[in-house]
């Protein structure tokens, strides 16, 4: 720990010295605490919760959009073979497209409000999730199938009992992965389409006022939430698999 | 096989499946009926677009009809303006992501192999990672320009990560058993390296190299939407500026489908690099 900490260290260190010393130009660098500062200031005049507020709306509402339809498909295409084949190809062809391409022709269509944002989101949310649940959902074991059949299950029993717990695992994986997704397609949106509140506008603005300061501090919140996003699924996931090991 | 296939959702595919088992087919005739099987959706999508365009449902800055995308496709690969966007594009991502492999699997190794590196470097590294790669754009944009440097960064650092953690998670995963037999058997630390750390771990290094190409093509899509005039992302952006959906279209298409023949060669190569592993893992020599 004390190791891992001392890199960071000094490197804060480094930069704080380098740019109050005059090394390096503090507009390309400014101090680290001035960006705190920075920091400090935009919590309380810039609306800095508000921004980070809209962006994380934002997020959810395009996740969850896209992880529920992503469920769906996903099952569809697990669990029956038509499915598969009629709506596998397609939907593996499309998803070959890196996903900020989608960007464009999602502005043109539905504008660059926030329904084009949250339907970009959902685009980026939805694909790990259904190439998951599809993986989970056919990995169930052959002999709870069977056990299934003998208990003369019916279809949504089978689905229920069966085809989700297996499948949870991986559809958890599928998850974690979306929100990792959707919070660069977040970012992503945000950058292409200013419009609105959000903490990737508030980068944006600092790039054209060029107010380092405030991309670096921008930059930062980045980080710290796609970290807390990761660990509150990393958790979610360690826990609503706890019967696996039980 | 039954119950899975039960699941389907309604009646008319039910209808369908019933009759599948009778007609028991050859092999190779269910193959091609598979294969046929996923053109069907997009066949009727085409059909619908074609429809939809000559009874003019939409307007053409919405949805032009599919001759024209064709025709643009058509007139901009006559022209070698398509192939010149292409050029650039993939010479990007082929800097950006040598760049990052370099960074990527040098560090990797370092740190799979050194427990003092890691623990210096690992948080480091962990916390650099959490911000998403076109989140570094505009900082880069003030330190590097908008020229070539900064597309060639965004791509290294989208294809760096992805590479660093495997390569770290590879490399610390060598059973302990073969590193055993490499000590009894007094290998020197180049052999141990190359005779037992690099094949062992190759195969969870070659999933980072794939990662790291994915998201490098990914990450060139992005940083040309945002900074360019060139490239298949600057197609994409020029299009919508000029409401020219058919420009858009065509340059999502080729982005697809490059993406997907590079992720395929990448996977021909993984799977001859699986072959040759067995050769030094077997090999006594």
């Amino acid at each position: 720990m004390r190791r891992g900490l001392t890199l960071p260290l000094i490197l804060l260190l480094a930069w704080e010295l380098a740019s109050r010393l005059g090394l390096a130009d503090p507009r390309i660098l400014p101090p680290a605490s001035q960006v705190l500062l920075r920091g400090w200031a935009a919590f309380w005049n810039d609306d800095l919760l508000g921004n980070l507020l809209a962006s994380l709306t934002r997020d959810l509402a395009g996740f969850s959009l896209g992880t529920l339809a992503g469920l769906c498909f996903g099952t569809l295409l697990g669990l029956s073979r038509l499915g598969d084949r009629l709506l596998g190809p397609s939907f593996h062809g499309l998803k070959q497209i890196a996903i900020f391409a989608w960007i464009p022709l999602i502005s043109m269509w539905f504008g660059i409000g926030e329904l084009a944002k949250i339907v970009f989101i959902a685009i980026a949310a939805f694909v790990p999730v259904v190439l998951n649940t599809e993986e989970g959902m056919r990995g169930a074991s052959r002999q709870l199938i069977e056990v299934g059949r003998v208990l003369t299950f019916n279809r949504r029993q089978r689905l229920t009992r069966i085809f989700l717990p297996s499948a949870l695992p991986a559809i958890l994986t599928g998850i974690q992965l979306a929100l990792m997704a959707s919070w660069l397609a977040t970012i992503g949106t945000e950058y292409f389409m200013t419009v609105g509140p959000g903490i990737g506008g508030l980068i944006i603005e600092g790039r054209e006022r060029f107010e380092m300061d405030q991309v670096m501090l921008g930059i930062l919140i980045l980080g710290v939430v796609g970290f807390a996003l990761n660990a509150v699924a990393g958790h979610l996931g360690r826990v609503l698999t706890r019967y696996e090991t039980a | 096989m039954r119950i899975v296939t039960d699941i389907s959702m309604t009646a008319a595919l039910g209808a369908f499946r019933t009759q599948a088992p009778r007609t028991r087919a050859r092999g190779w005739v269910r193959l091609v009926v598979t294969a046929l099987a996923g053109f069907i959706v997009p066949l009727l999508a085409l059909l619908l677009w074609q429809v939809s365009a000559s009874r003019d449902w939409l307007p053409q800055q919405i949805l032009p009809p599919p001759d024209m995308v064709w025709q643009s496709f058509v007139d901009m690969v006559k022209s070698g303006e398509l192939l010149g966007h292409i050029e650039i594009s993939l010479q990007r991502v082929v800097e950006g992501f040598a760049l990052g492999a370099v960074i990527g699997l040098t560090l990797g190794f370092s740190i799979g192999l050194s427990p003092i590196l890691d623990d210096y470097l690992s948080p480091l590294i962990t916390a650099f990672a959490q911000v998403p790669t076109l989140g570094w754009v505009p900082l880069l944009m003030i330190l590097l320009g908008i020229d070539e440097g900064l597309k060639v960064a965004i791509i290294a650092i989208a294809a760096f990560i992805p590479m660093v953690i495997n390569t770290r998670a590879a490399v610390r995963a060598v059973p302990q058993g073969l590193l055993e037999v490499a000590r009894c058997f007094m290998y020197t630390r180049r052999q141990q390296l190359l005779r037992v750390v690099l094949p062992a771990s190759v195969p969870t290094i070659f999933t980072g190299i794939r990662y790291g190409l994915t998201h490098a093509w990914k990450a060139l899509v992005g940083v040309e939407l945002l900074a360019s005039a060139e490239g298949l992302g600057y197609l994409l952006v020029w299009g919508r500026q000029m409401f020219w959906l058919d420009m858009v279209l065509l340059a999502m298409a080729v982005i697809g489908v490059l993406g997907f023949a590079m992720d395929y060669g990448l996977a021909r190569i993984e799977r001859r690099l699986q072959r040759w592993r067995i050769g030094p893992l077997g090999d006594p020599s």
